[in-house]
Order: C-alpha cells, then sequence, then structure tokens
C-alpha cells in the first residue's frame, strides 16, 4: 500500500513538472536562469523558522562538538558517510549515461569498502581516481529536462524542490542500497536505527564543515530566507549542470545592461 | 651609417610606442591577485578589527564596482526609479555593500588565494579563476571573479562566484524578495537598507 501511494504521488508530481516545461529544451542547456515559484511561501517559511530552532537546539551545538573532534575522526566519518553514498550515485550515474563515472565510482566503493576499512579510509583517491561527485535521482530528473516545480523546504531536511523531493522518494523505494539493507528489509546485519544515525551523521557533517558561512550569511542577510532559498536553487542547477565551467551556469544577459564606465 | 642610426631611431621609437599602448592596462588575473594580496596584508597585520575593517572598505572602494553591482541587484525594479530613488539607493547600497563585505572578510584572519586561470568573456568581462587554499577547519574553496574590464586601464570587480554560487544574483534574489513581499513597494527596500546599515 506505501508504496502505490509514493508512487502514486511519483506520477503525479511528474507530469506537473513535464507540462510546465512546454518548449522541449532543457532549460539549462539554454544558459539562462529560470526562476523556481516560491508557490508555497508562507508554509515555507514557517518551516524554514521551525527549521531554524531545530538547528539551534540540535544541529549547531553537536556541530560544535563534532568539530572540535580530531581531524582524522571527522575525515573518517565524512569518508564513510560519501561511500554510503555511492550506492546512490553509481545508479544515477547509469541512468544519466554516465558509463565511466559509474565504472570508476564503483572501483572507488569497492576499494574503499574492502581496503579502506568500510569507507574509513579514501583509498581510492590515493590511487588517482577523479574527484567523487554525488548525484541522486532529484538531479537524474533534472539532466532529463524535468522542471523544478516549486520550491520546497522540508521540516528538518531544509531546501528542496518537488523534482528533489520526488527524486527522493525513489531511495525509499528501492533506488539505495544503503537504505534496502538497512531501513527498507529486516536483515540481520544492520538495522533502522544504521539508517537514521547515518542521515543525521550527514546532517552534522555538512553542518560543521559550513558553521562559518552560514553564520556570516545569516549576520549579513536582510532576509535569510530568500538568500538560503537563492543559493540552493544555484547549487542545484549548477549540480545537474555538471559543469566544470562557471561560465556556462552564470546569466550574463543581466550584466551586459549595466555600464558604469 | 645613416640607415644604421635611422634604423635604431625608429625600433626604439617603436618600443616606447608600444610600451605606452600598454602601459595603463591590466591584465585582469594581475589584479585580481594584487587586490587578494592587498587585502590579505591588512587581515594579517596586528591592527584592531576596526581599523582593518576601515583599510578593507577603503580598497574595495578602488577595486569594486559598487554602483554596477547596485543597479544589477536592483534587477527588475531599476526601470522603475525616478533619478532621486536611484541616487538615495546608490547611496543606501553602498554604506549596505561596504558593511556586509568588510564583516564577511574581517573573519578570516590570513586568507591564502592563488589565482589559477581566466576567460575572457568579451570586451567587458573577464573570468578569473581562484582558489581558497584549504586548512583543517574548512575544505578548499573555489572562487571566480568577474571582472569588468570595458576600460582595461581600470579594472573592476563585479561578481564573486564561491564554489559555483554567485554573491550578485544571492544578494538581486533576496532584494527582489523583501520588495515583492511588500507589494512591489521600493521604499520596503530602503528601510530594511537603513536598517542594516544603522
Amino acid at each position: 500500500m506505501r508504496k502505490f501511494i509514493i508512487i502514486s504521488i511519483l506520477a503525479i508530481t511528474f507530469t506537473f513538472n513535464v507540462n510546465a516545461d512546454t518548449d522541449g529544451e532543457n532549460d539549462l542547456s539554454k544558459n539562462n536562469t529560470p526562476q523556481v515559484k516560491d508557490c508555497f511561501e508562507k508554509i515555507n517559511r514557517a518551516t524554514f523558522k521551525f527549521n531554524q530552532a531545530i538547528d539551534g537546539a540540535i544541529f549547531k551545538p553537536v556541530a560544535k562538538v563534532y568539530r572540535v573532534l580530531p581531524s582524522p575522526i571527522r575525515s573518517g566519518t565524512s569518508n564513510i558517510l560519501d561511500n554510503l553514498s555511492n550506492l546512490i550515485t553509481i545508479p544515477n550515474n547509469i541512468l544519466q549515461g554516465e558509463f565511466k563515472k559509474a565504472g570508476e565510482n564503483t572501483g572507488r566503493l569497492v576499494v574503499n569498502t574492502t581496503l579502506g576499512i568500510l569507507g574509513i579510509f579514501d583509498v581510492a583517491k590515493n590511487m588517482g581516481l577523479t574527484e567523487y561527485e554525488k548525484e541522486d535521482y532529484g538531479q537524474t530528473l533534472g539532466a532529463m529536462g524535468v522542471g523544478e516545480g516549486c520550491y520546497l523546504v522540508l521540516p528538518v531536511l531544509g531546501p528542496s524542490t518537488i523534482r528533489d523531493t520526488a527524486g527522493s522518494f525513489a531511495n525509499m523505494i528501492g533506488g539505495d542500497g544503503w537504505y534496502n539493507v538497512s531501513a527498507g528489509k529486516d536483515t540481520q546485519h544492520f538495522s533502522d536505527f544504521d539508517y537514521w544515525g547515518s542521515r543525521g551523521a550527514q546532517g552534522v557533517d555538512f553542518r560543521a564543515k559550513n558553521i562559518d558561512s552560514i553564520d556570516n550569511l545569516e549576520k549579513n542577510s536582510m532576509d535569510f530566507y530568500a538568500s538560503v532559498r537563492s543559493l540552493y536553487l544555484q547549487d542545484r542547477q549548477q549540480k545537474i549542470a555538471n559543469s566544470k565551467t562557471i561560465t556556462e551556469t552564470q546569466n550574463d544577459g543581466d550584466w551586459e545592461e549595466i555600464e558604469t564606465q | 651609417m645613416k640607415l644604421k642610426k635611422f634604423l635604431t631611431f625608429i625600433t626604439f621609437f617603436l618600443i616606447i610606442l608600444s610600451f605606452n599602448n600598454n602601459s595603463h592596462s591590466i591584465e585582469p588575473s594581475i589584479f585580481v591577485q594584487s587586490t587578494v594580496n592587498r587585502a590579505s596584508q591588512v587581515l594579517s597585520n596586528k591592527s584592531s578589527k576596526e581599523e582593518k575593517i576601515e583599510s578593507l572598505k577603503s580598497i574595495a572602494k578602488e577595486t569594486v564596482d559598487i554602483q554596477g553591482i547596485g543597479f544589477y541587484t536592483l534587477g527588475k525594479y531599476r526601470k522603475n526609479l525616478n533619478d532621486d530613488q536611484i541616487k538615495k539607493y546608490i547611496n543606501l547600497f553602498e554604506q549596505y555593500f561596504l558593511k556586509s563585505f568588510a564583516s564577511r572578510l574581517a573573519e578570516y584572519s590570513n586568507p591564502e588565494i592563488e589565482v589559477k586561470s581566466k576567460e575572457k568573456l568579451n570586451e567587458n568581462y573577464t573570468m578569473v579563476t581562484s582558489v581558497l587554499v584549504g586548512t583543517s577547519q574548512r575544505p578548499e574553496v573555489k572562487i571566480d571573479w568577474r571582472i569588468y574590464t570595458k576600460n582595461p586601464d581600470s579594472p573592476k570587480i563585479r561578481d564573486l562566484i564561491i564554489e559555483g554560487l554567485s554573491l550578485a544574483r544571492t544578494q538581486k534574489e533576496e532584494f527582489a524578495s523583501i520588495i515583492d513581499s511588500n507589494d512591489g513597494n521600493i521604499n520596503a527596500l530602503f528601510s530594511s537598507l537603513k536598517e542594516f546599515v544603522k
């Protein structure tokens, strides 16, 4: 029953999003920056406030403690989480037709899980494999030309869009190997606790790495909610384009009109 | 012999001419590196935080096209403003920009930035790529600089793109959000700016 509901939600959201993109061309390929609508702004702002309270009470204090742990513990934790995320990245590499990257990431997963002792050490990096880039189902949908839909702020999980939220449902219906063997099915090796623990650790790891920049942004923003929304949407757009050159994701049109010299 | 003298003269003349042509034009990547070096010198010296902020502000006034960024940040609302409002806005924006920019930078104790490459987009813009060298507390950060080169003698910074995220665009969307949530009233933005620079 649960699967049926999830699949129905996915089907509905995809239809809406595909309809929104009528000219059949991927927005990113046109090198412009379409405005993503904030259809639920009032609710989003309320959820954002709620998330800030949770952040202040839980994530930020834990991240502060985590940050003073010795560097090998932090990098080990971060490596384990990155290694697990390969289980989502690899199927998405394949879905996006990036077979070479899928192969490299499979190699990375095998080497780091074995020689790197469950991912604690990033042995693959030392072997010269290219830099690891995470992929997810939301990015794959974006690469296929599915528009973002509306901007959404999810409780605890933070900024997202309808497309990206739909994408993360795919993790729970078999798209994430780690979810499948821990929270998805009752296996003797891992439990629900292992999965949700890893998700919590991901949150803390991210928060700890960005503690200064987030504080700084909050202090220097007149509308913190709008700044976070802008940064999230820019970041997703860039990740979907898989672009190495900055000029592909920047819209020059607006700049051209401004003359001061 | 006369011919030799003449040729020497011509050669000198041409050399001087070519120096003259280029003497004021500043290469965007060198401009970025020297600006960064000046800022890092300020940040690593022993003066008080307030003194550092003042020195950073004066570097910014010289090297950043604050007025250009201000216009860009207004987006579609730029065209609705009358002359008085534009004057008021530019004045407020400069104060806002210098305050937020300097306090952001003053947090770094001694940032080490290495300029990597540059790409000329057109006559008006060059993108300079650099990295903020990583420390044990934070990873390496990629920073791209949009340099306005319409007047090559005096290049100006128009945007910083940190790990692909444009500061100018973020600010533009923030300003639009403030105006939009007040039914398009530009005075709402003016009051927020005044509040910030207080």
